[in-house]
């Protein structure tokens, strides 16, 4: 497998920076601030064509909610998700919750109670100190807007979603719904039908941007639906690093994020998109991410799944241009009642594509972990290859994990490599670890890093770092002291 | 001193070591022999306290102490040492900052353990890319046995129990590890010896030797119960 790309720490975006080393990692107590316009009920026309009415937005946008709706009604609801017997849309009752707070780009102008949200995530210092640009969705609006000069020179738009649709309306349509169409499955029509929030992000041709761009999402009631969407388009030959982070309180009852990222990689581009989801332990979060990679284009995928009560995610590469690349790389903790469903989906639709998928789960305390992924090579993508590598820790017995991997293979010149495997907690291992002089939680803790090592060492060091953080606060103290 | 006292050993249910007793003064080296199966590594894993072997009767003191109920880790920081006869393999962990983890823990840190290490290791002739590999991974069986022994010459332990060191080492390795046992019995540890072969005690002296068959002691004596057993083997003791 010499054809893939093999990055050392350094390697991955040439040292740039995430500002994600010391994300809280600590839960955030309840928190309160006012709103200004909730719409709420159930699902229907009515509440759809209001959306549109408070977001002002063009015809062919609300007709697009209404056209998604109707298939949102249409469709079944997906069978295939053992664990998530009923996602309840009656409990969701707000469906589009515009807080009290004026956009703006200063964090001195929000109000009191939702700066100090802010500043508890860290994000002032981070966007200070790291990023050339940082979106802040909270609930169902972008209420933090941050661009710097720097991104501004290079000629970058970034700018709240809505807005684009506003101001650059044909270069919208060119690509929104074209990467992730709502007809895919009936959360994807219900995201469509509800979009609010979320971030365009737009790289013009041949431009590299050397500092990360975030958008940072904040859930702050339960009982509420999140539907931000996020769309990326890097012209040709350009460089950019996005990354994405989720948050929010500890609530007394689920809310509902179904979110959306659609990527559209043009010719020899290269878009990095980095997630850090750490949701609170309320949340269904339901993420829809895609790219298409055309030419030469590379995308990369990097997600730390370390929060949520039920996650469905399944970064996903269509790609369409000839020798196109892209990685996935996916880490999930499922504790307690946590369920991850994750998996990566990658379509080689051209010639001497590349693609390596890499999931590594942890499950204790009665978690379950499911990776669900897909590889097609299509006929005539000759002289492709794909590698996925998929491994699972479980820490006990009450823990699961299942692997769900998909191949087909229309091409014969191709080589597709898939590798899974299952370790239980081995004793001989900690009680090895122990005779050295290591108490119990200390020798679990060190199996745990090194089950996870070899994939954080290809990894940006700052994640790798955040990662190791997030690690030793769920197990530094598993399994007990003595 | 090391007192194994009237300790019988259960795994699964079963009874693998029966009423067991033996004391390894300061100092002392004393062999503990017996055919494949005997329960001689259950014996050393139940003294160092793996769950699995159980004591479910007797008593293990270490310098008087009753140690029987304590975590391995509370037993290796009052100076036990259990040199592995096969030392698991660890994805990801490797020797050298398990050793870096280890004096950590028992507070001491800093470049200076990192250089202990690669000193030792060439002493024991230990190869430096061995220290950050996987624990064990891709070892041959003596490069094992040299990453047991370093681990044994940095931690300093007071009582060391010793299951098959010498089996997998080649001429210069038994040397060097013979040295290391007359050395530490030298300095007044306790060393408590499980071997099959003599070539190792041409070296050593051992004070005592103790045959276990069948999980029971069958015979104590001095080097000529050695000699019988690699005349006639364990024949005469079964």
């Amino acid at each position: 497998m010499k054809r893939f790309r093999e990055r050392g720490t350094t390697g991955w975006c040439e040292d740039m920076s995430l500002g994600i080393e010391n994300i809280t990692l600590e839960e955030i107590p309840e928190v309160s601030y006012k709103h200004r316009l909730e719409i709420t009920g159930r699902v229907s026309r009515s509440l759809v064509e209001e959306i549109s009415r408070v977001k002002k937005e063009p015809e062919w946008m609300r007709n697009l909610r209404l056209r998604a709706l109707e298939f949102f009604e249409k469709a079944r609801t997906p069978q295939w998700i053992p664990f998530i017997e009923k996602i309840d849309l009656d409990e969701i009752t707000s469906l589009y919750v515009k807080p009290d707070v004026e956009k703006t780009e200063k964090w001195e102008d929000l109000p009191e109670e939702v700066r100090k949200i802010y500043e508890k995530l860290k994000l002032p210092e981070s966007y200070a100190r790291y990023l050339a640009g940082l979106t802040s969705v909270l609930d169902s609006e972008s209420v933090f807007v941050g661009v710097k000069e720097y991104l501004r020179s290079l000629g970058v738009v970034m700018i709240p979603m809505e807005e684009a649709v506003v101001k650059y309306p044909n270069l919208v349509r060119e690509y929104f719904s074209r990467v992730f169409p709502y007809t895919d499955h009936k959360f994807a029509a219900l995201h469509y039908a509800l979009w609010s929030g979320g971030v365009f992000v737009y790289v013009p041709k041949n431009v590299r941007v050397a500092y990360p761009v975030e958008a940072f999402f904040f859930v702050g009631r339960e009982m509420e639906g999140q539907f931000e969407h996020s769309l990326i388009v890097a012209d040709e030959g350009s460089e950019i690093v996005f990354i994405e982070g989720c948050s929010a309180p500890r609530l007394r009852k689920e809310s509902f994020h179904d979110g959306m990222v659609e990527i559209y990689a043009h010719k020899a581009s290269k878009v990095s998109f980095v997630t850090v989801q750490n949701w609170s332990r309320n949340i269904v979060n339901f993420n829809n991410k895609r790219a298409i990679a055309e030419e030469g284009a590379t995308v990369d995928w990097v997600e730390g799944s370390i929060g949520s009560k039920f996650t469905v995610t399944y970064p996903s590469t269509i790609l369409r241009g000839e020798g196109s690349s892209t990685t996935s790389t996916v880490m999930s903790i499922s504790r307690g009642g946590v369920v991850k469903d994750t998996g990566s989906k990658v379509i080689h639709a051209a010639p001497r594509t590349t693609s390596r998928v890499t999931s590594k789960s942890i499950v204790a305390d009665g978690g379950v972990s499911i990776y669900r992924g897909l590889v097609q090579v299509n006929k005539g993508s000759k002289g492709s290859a794909s590698y996925v590598e998929c491994e699972s820790l479980i820490l006990d017995e009450k823990s699961q994990s299942h692997t769900y991997p998909i191949v087909h293979l229309l091409e014969d010149d191709a080589s597709v490599g898939h590798e899974a495997s299952t370790v239980k907690l081995d004793e001989d291992q900690v009680f090895y670890l122990m005779s050295r002089g290591l108490r119990r939680n200390e020798a679990v803790s060190t199996i745990i890093h090194g089950f996870i090592r070899d994939v954080l060492k290809k990894l940006p060091f700052e994640f790798a770092v955040m990662m190791s953080r997030v690690l030793d606060a769920e197990f530094g103290e598993y399994g007990g002291v003595g | 001193m090391l007192e194994v006292d009237n300790v019988s050993v259960e795994v699964n249910g079963v009874t693998v070591v029966r009423r067991v007793s033996l004391r390894v003064r300061r100092g002392e080296i004393v062999v503990l022999m017996g055919p494949n199966g005997s329960g001689k590594t259950s014996l050393a894993y139940a003294i160092m306290g793996h769950p699995s072997y159980r004591v479910v009767e007797g008593r293990i003191l270490l310098e008087g102490e009753d140690v029987t109920k304590l975590p391995p880790h509370e037993k290796a920081r009052r100076g036990l040492f259990l040199f592995f006869q096969n030392p698991v393999e660890v994805r990801g962990v490797n020797l050298l900052d398990l050793i870096k983890a280890v004096f950590e823990a028992g507070g001491v840190s800093g470049a200076g353990v990192e250089k202990l290490v690669l000193e030792t290791a060439d002493k024991v002739g230990l190869k430096k890319t061995l220290l950050t590999r996987g624990l064990n991974e891709g070892f041959s069986g003596g490069e094992k046995k040299r990453s047991e022994l370093l681990q044994a010459i940095l931690l300093k332990p007071r009582c060391l129990i010793m299951d098959e060191p010498d089996s997998g080492l080649d001429v210069e390795g038994v040397r060097l590890l013979a040295d290391f046992i007359r050395e530490r019995a030298g300095e007044g540890a306790c060393i408590l010896l499980i071997t099959h072969y003599p070539n190792l005690l041409n070296y050593v002296t051992p004070s005592k030797v103790l045959v276990l068959v069948k999980g029971v002691v069958k015979a104590e004596g001095g080097m000529e119960l050695v000699e019988k057993i690699s005349r006639e083997g364990y024949n005469g003791l079964v």
